[in-house]
């Protein structure tokens, strides 16, 4: 599923308003969420999971091709931790 | 870091601004977005939402564990659990925001 077809099917199920707000509803969601990111928050969704920054020591890494080492700055990177709900709910089949 | 948490009631509030519907009806559309992903990813299905990352759903195969506290060696089932990949913009933007911040 692409944001468009989550778009269509939000829209679908809400007939009463413009395919136009809704693009912007989900975008605002998104947005929202990586903005609080960006600033160093988390976003903790219940049943569905959180998102928080987790912060990459400086390494020195390799290129694979030449066997060169570079320096890796510092970074931050986005992490996912499913919630419980929904890793029950990937599983429920199975059980 | 600040480390504030940001929650549904956040999310909701910014809808909320955006569009020109109730609150509640602002937190039922979040609610439906939150829905729509997890049933497609629940059928298996990898969501993917451009400029903020995919997730998608990895099998992993059985595999013995053992019990940190005991040493007792316990069978983990194979089990279906979720991948988040940010995008390149939304890693960027987060390097960007925690640059600016230093």
């Amino acid at each position: 599923m692409t944001k468009s077809e989550l778009i269509a099917h939000i829209a679908e199920r809400n007939p009463h308003l413009y395919q136009r707000d809704v693009e912007r509803i989900v975008s605002t969601i998104f947005d929202e969420i990586a903005a609080a990111l960006s600033r160093g928050d988390r976003v903790e969704l219940r049943g569905f999971g959180a998102f928080s920054v987790k912060k990459r020591d400086a390494r020195l890494g390799r290129n694979p091709r030449t066997g060169e080492s570079v320096d890796v700055s510092e970074k931050c990177v986005p992490y996912f931790k499913t919630g419980k709900q929904l890793r029950d709910l990937l599983n429920a089949d199975s059980e | 870091m600040s480390e504030q948490t940001i929650t549904r009631a956040q999310l909701s509030e910014a809808v909320y601004q955006e569009v020109g519907l109730s609150r509640n009806e602002s937190a039922e559309l979040l609610e439906m977005v939150l829905e729509e992903i997890s049933n497609a990813l629940a059928a298996g299905e990898s969501v993917k939402i451009s400029s903020f990352g995919s997730f998608s759903v990895r099998q992993k195969g059985q595999r013995v564990g053992r019990n940190p506290k005991t040493g007792e060696e316990v069978p983990i089932c194979p089990r279906r659990v979720l991948v988040f990949r940010p995008s390149q913009l939304l890693k960027g933007q987060i390097n960007a925001g925690q640059e600016a911040k230093a």
